[in-house]
């Protein structure tokens, strides 16, 4: 899939023919009239087109200027169409290579599921498999379904839906039970158990979601909808009744200029886009790897007012390293480094490799030739919780303050007081203390810390300009939390954390009004991302917690949260600027066509012809020409979504206005100038 | 224009945000239930009403129920004062004995003024007994307004409660506007228009022996006391057919400056109470701030209009320095009338001291521009509130979208179900107004009653129903308004201006209290700040003028190119 996301031109053959035939297919009235400004727009259309031909058939004189009004107006339609047809076809590829994955599936269902060795089985199309049938897979066995492994380990190449290519390990029990369809065991056998519906499986619903079969308006987007819709009621009733009010004044419009004039006002240009930019954010956040089940928590993502984001992982790179070594009773800091770094060779966690890296990078310590030949590595054993090496005579022991005490035969009391100091100094700022001894004397102690990732500190200052607030969680004491949470900037913690504190924590932000997202991917997880209002569940989690979420992180990456959040409010963004911008378009259409519909009734009205255009006819034709392109040039802007800056509101509300408002304005009065001057030259008119 | 043309127009509107702090938080007080210094002396009478009626205060409705409270009210209204008019010869304090309305008339004049425009169709001194004008015209001028007020504050309330299924008991609202507020403030401003000459009389007129030594009878009667809650409750029905134009209804330009102080007075600091009330009361400045703007920019227009004159009339050898002064009062001048014409029409009282016929095509264009904006410049006592409390949620709409953010407003969310029926309210200007006018245009009952042909009949005409639907009441003047068509058109459109909008205003206000208040972050947008102020005017402008463009165009626009090019209407 990852290969399938990179950017394609809109304008590329590979996209608009296809789009092109759909478009076609889209102005069936009974789809349109979901869309009720491009709805408007079509039955106008048509009435002109009726007109049109009854003119011609009757040999009326002056009929191609209303034929080429009528042509313009399904031009506007069809661009419409054209704007929701391009982001679908962007999805469809995608949708095309996971359909590919699933059919000709077959399952290996279980004879006997109770029998435990038996695993004798028969094999069916996998598209007959019900909730709870247990099957067995196999080496190169294609998973048949999504599902629960209940017995085995094996690893899982889930490329076909992370295109990650490394394989992940599946097994029972625990955090990584979950397995989805259309996914491969590269390695040894799983027994599980089917938890989606045929028809219902996670590559279905991603199917339905990228090609938008399944997209359901979104609130925003139907109250925007309602907006444009409103909009166009008063445009309706200013048009009908200016047919009134010119007759009076001594000029009877003809239909062709009354339905020029109102296709050019109502908002067309948001109206023909609208369903096209919730189309593409839906793309581009597939594009990050992420699947929302609905429109609507991408949605809610935008408002979020409160992330929860797990400690380790995320906020730091999840295991303890060593930062500082601190040498005491007269050690110089080499001696202590070139002994830890000793005892640390072989030590294979990451805490070792950490001591190691650390003596080497700041120390420039390096170990001796003959230091792994000659030595006897002493392994950390849970009894002991000390670990070191027997070289050259040299008895070196690293480990919990209280086991190397016990070592060098001291308690807490006879240790010196510049031990403790450090010790406690280590503690203090939410550090592990690791005592290092040699024989029977004290050589120092190693700072072993969590380290926060580098960068996060600004993405979390980012966040909070955008007005979120971040919150850790960890199942840290409070001292460590509280120290980790300053060095990475977040705006409060949870130390300590059971399942049952983080939901409580999210129901009573959610008490105060706040939308809380949050990202996990254990078991216990999964009623904290039921609760909030934004789940991203990790792809590597369990089936429970993708359950939960509504939306799954294919690459499990949690930091991705902070995208979430910004393609939610890149959507809003990118509707409020295009309907600004179609709003204030109005006006220089209304200076293009009321003197146009009155200038042979009062001359006087010529004054308002601002633009200089040619003609009344090249003038109207003008206008509704740059009404159909307009929708077709903002198409790249409707799928690439406006700019979001973390800039805070109103400093973002003054760029758009500026930007989509007063360009708005200007924008067309140029275009239809242009226009005018080029349908001139051709002398269409 | 001159110095001190702008020094009166900026002494007038600094008193009126002087008065907007004190009366804003007086008001606060009142609609909140608690004590102030009137309660000694009115609490005994309100309790005494709500005792009558079985009433009890503490019991809240619900918006359906409220919205019903208005309708019910305002119908019983419109029927008293309907049988008041038709039975006026049986009646008493009649002095001049004038007989019953014709029924057309008198519909129209109960729609009138139970919908707070005070559209005229009559002329007062000549149509209307001292009965009528006190138990009928005048108790409308406060019931009305109060109706207004009562509205306003169920909306408000909307804002301040979280998770509410009630917005307030519209009985207790419109008896504590009508007693702690229009009432006390109707006797010191009518005791003084007294002290600045304007008659206060049960007499219906008295004899004078002119120059010429003829005799001539001049009307007077209870001028005062009327004059007063016209313009406190933004009513602008006068006493006198030529309304405040009079000189006994506005006899010099002290009394001017008490007109204009009084119509300004209590829609502005409605306003600021609306700030208090929701605890914020940066943005009860920002939504003055935005009819401060839009009503200076109006007054500066007519003002420039009026002093540019008429080309025309220079040619003929007027002197240009005057302006134009066809149809004012010299004793106001040409700024207070621009001032006056500007917050009458912004502001739906719809009292005039000129004719506004008489304006220049372009000054006569912004007057019916600001009525067509939808009266909330400050608006109406209580409907300016509320009507730009939907243009603030359309505002914040459009704004919240181009943050990234659902819209909220005042920490409620703005959602589809808020957006249908702000929609439905900003439909009935144009449905109502241009739909009456384009089929008057046309049809022969419609264009019977134009004085003037030509694009000056169809701006009488727009006037006319943008009068109506927008329940300012003030007339263009030139249109023979009483004929059965106009009465009763001229009077559904009251009818559908006025509570056409409430019932959809009062059903926001009802989904808007059950929502919860969310506390905002710096990722919500401010719609306390000049920015808002400035994005909320802008929507106003464009909404008006989007709708009436076309229409406009062919009225006033086209006159005045004419009369530049040497043509009169």
């Amino acid at each position: 899939m990852s290969s399938s996301t990179k950017p394609i031109s809109v304008f590329s053959p590979a996209i608009m023919l296809p789009a092109l035939r759909d478009a076609f297919i889209k102005l069936d009235p009974r789809q349109l009239i979901g869309n009720p400004v491009i709805f408007v727009t079509e039955v106008v259309a048509a009435l002109v087109t009726v007109i049109f031909t009854q003119d011609l058939l009757t040999g009326q004189v002056g009929t191609s200027f209303s034929g080429q009004i009528a042509l313009w107006l399904w031009f506007t339609v069809i661009f419409a169409c054209l704007s929701e047809a391009v982001a679908e076809g962007r999805g469809k590829a995608q949708a095309e290579s996971l359909r590919r994955s699933k059919t000709d599936l077959m399952a290996k269902k279980l004879l006997f599921p109770d029998r435990a060795t038996d695993h004798a089985s028969q094999i069916i199309p996998a598209s007959t498999l019900q909730l709870g049938d247990i099957v067995i897979v196999e080496t190169n066995d294609i998973i048949p379904g999504d599902g629960e492994v209940i017995e085995g380990v094996a690893s899982v190449n889930e490329s076909a839906i992370t295109g990650e290519s490394a394989p992940v390990i599946r097994e029972a029990g625990g955090d990584r039970s979950a397995v989805t369809g259309g996914t491969q065991v590269i390695s040894d056998w799983l027994k599980i158990r089917i938890s989606a519906k045929p028809g219902d499986s996670f590559v279905d619903r991603m199917i339905g979601l990228i090609e938008g079969a399944t997209r359901q308006k979104t609130p925003n987007e139907i109250a925007l909808s309602i907006l444009l819709s409103g909009l166009t009621l008063v445009f309706l009733i200013a048009v009908v009744t200016l047919y009134g009010l010119a007759l009076y004044a001594g000029a009877e419009l003809s239909v062709a200029v009354l339905a020029a004039l109102l296709v050019t006002l109502i908002p067309t240009t948001i109206g023909g886009l609208l369903s096209a930019i919730g189309i593409a954010g839906m793309n581009r956040l597939i594009g990050f790897n992420v699947i929302a089940t609905s429109g609507r928590a991408v949605e809610a993502a935008g408002d979020v007012d409160t992330l929860l984001l797990d400690k380790t992982g995320t906020i730091t790179f999840g295991n303890r390293m060593a930062s500082e070594f601190v040498p005491v009773g007269g050690v110089s800091e080499s001696d202590l480094a070139s002994a830890v770094l000793l005892a640390s060779l072989a030590d294979e966690t990451a805490e070792g490799r950490s001591i190691v890296a650390l003596a080497r990078a700041d120390y420039g310590i390096s170990e001796p030739a003959d230091a792994t030949s000659a030595a006897a590595f002493i392994a950390f054993s849970a009894q002991t919780r000390l670990s070191g090496v027997d070289v050259a005579g040299r008895r070196i022991r690293k480990g919990a303050v209280d086991a190397v005490l016990r070592f060098v035969g001291l308690d807490k009391a006879q240790a010196s007081a510049e031990f403790n100091k450090a010790v406690e100094a280590i503690a203090r700022s939410g550090g592990t203390p690791l005592a290092v001894a040699e024989e029977d004397r004290l050589l120092g102690v190693v700072h072993l810390k969590d380290v926060v990732k580098p960068g996060i500190k600004e993405r979390f200052a980012a966040l909070r300009a955008m007005g979120i607030k971040t919150v850790m969680v960890t199942g840290d004491n409070p001292i460590t939390a509280a120290a980790i949470a300053s060095e990475a900037g977040v705006d409060d913690f949870i130390a300590e954390a059971t399942p049952e504190q983080k939901l409580a924590y999210i129901r009573n932000e959610q008490v105060g009004g706040r939308l809380i997202a949050m990202c996990g991917d254990g078991t216990n997880d999964a009623p904290a991302l039921a609760q909030a209002d934004v789940g991203v569940a990790m792809q590597t989690g369990t089936q429970a917690a993708r359950e939960a979420g509504n939306m799954v992180d294919l690459d499990s990456s949690p930091t991705k949260l902070i995208e979430i959040v910004e393609i939610g409010k890149q959507i809003l963004m990118t509707r409020g600027a295009l309907t600004t911008f179609s709003i204030a378009n109005d006006v220089a259409k209304y200076f293009a066509i009321i003197p146009a519909l009155f200038v042979a009734t009062y001359p006087g009205l010529g004054v308002l012809n601002v633009m200089g255009l040619t003609s009344p006819q090249s003038a109207i034709l003008s206008a509704v020409i740059f009404n159909a392109l307009i929708i077709v040039a903002l198409i790249p802007l409707a799928l690439r979504g406006v700019a979001y800056r973390p800039v805070g509101a109103a400093a973002l509300l003054s760029r758009n206005l500026l930007i989509y408002g007063l360009g708005g304005l200007v924008a067309p009065f140029i275009g239809i100038k242009l226009l005018d001057m080029a349908v001139t030259a051709l002398g269409i008119i | 224009m001159t110095f001190s043309g702008w020094l009166q127009i900026a002494l007038v509107l600094i008193a009126v945000l002087a008065l907007a702090k004190p009366l804003g938080l007086y008001m606060a007080r009142v609609f909140a239930g608690e004590r102030t210094w009137l309660s000694p002396i009115v609490h005994p009478i309100e309790t005494g009403f709500y005792r009558l009626a079985g009433l009890r205060a503490d019991q809240e409705q619900g918006w359906l129920a409220y919205a019903f409270g208005v309708l019910a009210f305002s119908f019983a209204g419109f029927l008293a004062m309907f049988a008041i008019l038709r039975l006026q010869g049986f009646l008493p304090f009649n002095p001049q004995g004038f007989g019953e309305l014709a029924p057309d008339l008198a519909f129209n004049t109960a729609v009138s003024f139970v919908t707070n425009t005070n559209w005229q169709n009559y002329g007062g001194e000549t149509t209307m007994s001292h009965f009528s004008q006190m138990a009928g015209l005048t108790v409308q001028n406060f019931l009305s307004a109060a109706t207004g007020m009562a509205v306003a504050i169920a909306v408000t309330r909307a804002f301040m409660r979280s998770g509410a299924t009630a917005v307030g008991n519209f009985w207790v609202d419109m008896t504590r506007a009508t007693l702690y507020v229009l009432l006390p403030l109707a006797i010191v401003v009518a005791i003084g228009f007294v002290a600045l000459g304007l008659p206060q009389s049960m007499d219906a007129s008295f004899a004078a022996t002119t120059l010429e030594g003829t005799q001539q009878t001049i009307a007077i009667g209870p001028v005062a006391s009327q004059e007063a809650i016209k313009q406190l409750g933004t009513n602008g029905g006068g006493f006198f057919n030529t309304n405040a134009a009079h000189p006994f209804e506005n006899p010099n330009a002290f009394a001017n400056y008490l007109n204009i102080i009084a119509m300004l007075s209590i829609s502005t600091a409605l306003v600021y109470a609306f700030g208090q009330l929701v605890g914020n009361r940066r943005q009860g400045w920002a939504l003055i701030a935005v009819t401060g703007v839009l009503l200076l920019v109006g007054t500066g227009a007519i003002y420039w209009a009026e002093t540019s004159g008429n080309p025309l009339l220079h040619a003929v050898g007027v002197d240009p320095a005057l302006g134009n002064m066809e149809g004012k009062e010299v004793r106001f001048g040409q700024a207070m009338t621009a001032l006056y014409a500007a917050v009458t029409t912004g502001l739906s009282d719809g009292g005039v001291n000129a004719m506004h016929s008489s304006l220049t095509p372009l000054g006569g264009m912004v007057p019916m521009f600001l009525i067509q904006l939808g009266e909330v410049l400050p608006g109406g006592v209580g409907s300016g509130l509320y009507g730009m409390l939907v243009f603030a949620i359309l505002a914040v709409f459009v704004a919240g979208l181009m943050v990234g953010r659902t819209p909220e407003f005042l920490g409620k969310k703005i959602e589809a179900r808020e957006m249908k029926l702000a929609m439905l309210a900003i439909l009935i200007l144009p449905l109502v107004i241009l739909g009456f006018t384009a089929v008057s245009m046309v049809a022969p009952f419609g264009l019977s009653a134009i004085t003037t042909p030509g694009p000056h009949g169809l701006s009488e005409i727009l006037y006319a129903y943008s009068s109506a639907a927008g329940n300012n009441g003030s007339a263009f003047g030139g249109l023979s308004g009483n004929t059965p068509w106009y009465n009763t058109t001229l009077a559904i459109a009251m009818l559908l201006g006025r509570f056409a909008y409430i019932v959809p205003v009062l059903a926001i206000a009802g989904s808007l209290a059950a929502k919860p208040r969310l506390p905002g972050s710096s990722g919500t947008f401010p719609t306390d700040r000049p920015l808002f102020v400035g994005l909320l005017i802008g929507i106003i402008l464009i909404m008006g003028g989007l709708q009436f463009f076309p229409a406009l165009a062919l009225g006033p626009v086209v006159e005045h190119f004419a009369m530049l090019a040497g043509q009169s209407f």
